[in-house]
């Protein structure tokens, strides 16, 4: 992660905090993280701004147990890839499941959560994460 | 467009030992291969016309950008142009296209490629960090994402689609760290069995440590010229037949299938339509090997195995020096070493020793074609050359 970019978190918040992507009303396309033109209409697309669905299903799934720096308290994590059912998926780690939960395939919902607090002007920031649902 | 082209040859080659060099700096690294390359006598020096370098990181491996100019001063070869080339760990496959694309346009005759990268001057920590990069600092390295976990993730498709083991990733590495015995400048000159790469620990499951490429100091350098006047020049010159290069998301989310490289199979396919060749006509391969799941992705999107049966082919030994392709004869990123800027460039130079058949015990026995294949961060930057004697 970049260290000491505080405009680079703000800039992001609103991903992070509350899952805001974009949808293109030409070809009904969503998109996250959002995007500034749409790449299937180019000039003839119309992005607006759209809530992603807070849901989703494990496509692929690692225990990561040689972390990035900043995340040696949560070592080892599960990361894994979501998909939200609209066509998008992202990348996120899991928490509060148990282990045997963790699966291909199982239901996923956003949990709100600290992301890192080692950042070296003091920034503390927060995202998204998911847990497994029943 | 490939009809205006002129062809296109590698009329000399040199390497730095591969390794943990800490009595070398980056630019001994470059000046020594750049030596190896010029002791061939087929050029003094003085003939450059340009240079290309690879190097992915070393503002953060060394502080040092500006990387071009730094590499025509080490190698004595002011004024001429000197340009950076970066594309993560695909950055010396990058280089060594625009080196070609430079000698085929008529712009020059003779260019050198150099590539290198220092990355054990940093802790383990920041070394990671700084091959994160490759990957998407927002959507991935900010979750936690390390580049084991992304080609973990990309594993454990083709396991579950596939049915391929950690046992068949596993003969990837076995099989690398082989090879690379009988290469002088590998890094590890160590044999490993299956089983020892199963107990080494996971790093991202199921990834585990004898299923990834290290962190390595090194550096490689090639000679180009224009194929008629390589003729006149060396005996060994090999011709670039075929040069393909593709762009995929830098994130794995948006990728369309995890089970494959796009920009590989798409690099390849351009690069063999424009070698008139076909993946069963290459003998000798080096390819991109930072995981042993991507040695198997590789060998399956370049057309070499029918796509899910790589790990089968793998574990079966067709890819050893006399299976039905030779895959990494000099030991591939896993056992002669990844520095990710010299690595693209360093493939190439494999690939002049073996259809020269000068690579002593690791040849390819009858070399005639070969190909090389570089990747940046999981795929989103793909570089394929086909090779053949000129």
């Amino acid at each position: 992660m970049v260290e000491g970019s505080v405009a680079l978190h703000w800039r992001r918040y609103p991903e992070r905090y509350s899952l805001i992507g974009n949808h293109c009303a030409t070809c009904k396309t969503d998109y996250f993280p959002p995007r500034v033109f749409c790449h299937n209409c180019r000039r003839k697309g119309k992005l607006i701004v759209k809530d992603m669905p807070r849901t989703g299903k494990i496509v692929a799934f690692t225990e990561v147990f040689v972390g990035p720096v900043g995340f040696e308290n949560e070592t080892p994590y599960f990361l894994a890839l979501i998909d939200l059912g609209n066509g998008v998926i992202l990348l996120t780690q899991i928490v509060d499941s148990s282990r045997d939960r963790i699966q291909i395939g199982a239901n996923v919902k956003m949990m709100f959560r600290k992301i890192q607090d080692n950042d070296k002007e003091g920034v503390i920031n927060y995202g998204y994460k998911f847990k497994v649902t029943e | 467009m490939v009809k205006k082209m002129r062809s296109v040859s590698i009329i000399a080659a040199g390497l730095s030992k591969f390794g943990e060099n800490w009595d070398e700096s980056y630019r001994q690294m470059i000046a020594k291969a750049a030596l190896e390359a010029l002791s061939s006598n087929v050029v003094e020096g003085k003939e450059i016309e340009a240079i290309f370098g690879g190097t992915m990181a070393s503002g953060r491996f060394i502080g040092q950008e500006h990387i071009g100019a730094l590499i025509a001063d080490q190698l004595g070869l002011n004024p001429i142009a000197s340009t950076r080339v970066e594309a993560a760990c695909a950055s010396g496959g990058v280089a060594l296209r625009q080196g070609f694309t430079a000698v085929a346009s008529g712009m020059y005759d003779i260019v050198a490629v150099g590539g290198a990268e220092k990355m054990t001057d940093v802790s383990t920590e920041q070394a990671a960090f700084a091959l994160g990069g490759a990957g998407d600092q927002e959507t991935e390295l900010f979750h936690g994402a390390t580049f084991p976990a992304l080609y973990a993730l990309l594993a454990q498709k083709h396991m579950e689609k596939f049915g391929t083991t950690e046992e068949m990733m596993a003969s990837c590495a076995v099989k690398n760290h082989h090879n690379a015995m009988h290469n002088p400048i590998a890094q590890f000159h160590k044999e490993f069995s299956i089983a020892d790469v199963m107990n080494s620990g996971y790093i991202a499951s199921p990834l585990k440590l004898l299923d990834c490429s290290p962190i390595t100091d090194g550096a490689a350098v090639l000679i180009l010229c224009e194929t008629s006047k390589a003729k006149k020049l060396s005996d060994q010159a090999i011709e670039i037949v075929g040069s393909g290069q593709a762009s995929d998301s830098l994130a794995l989310t948006g990728r369309k299938s995890l089970t494959q490289l796009d920009a590989t199979m798409l690099a390849a396919k351009h690069a063999l339509a424009q070698a008139k060749a076909t993946p069963k006509d290459i003998d000798v391969a080096e390819v991109h090997d930072c995981f042993t799941i991507a040695e198997i992705l590789a060998i399956e999107d370049l057309g070499f195995f029918k796509k899910g049966s790589g790990g089968t082919a793998s574990l079966g030994g067709e890819t050893e020096i006399n299976g039905q392709v030779a895959v990494n004869p000099s030991g591939g990123l896993k056992a002669c070493g990844h520095p990710v800027g010299a690595t693209g460039v360093k493939q190439a130079a494999e690939i002049f020793y073996q259809l020269n058949g000068i690579a002593g015990k690791r040849q390819r026995k009858d070399a005639e074609i070969g190909l090389t294949h570089n990747v940046g961060g999981s795929g989103a930057t793909a570089v394929v050359h086909v090779y053949k004697k000129a």
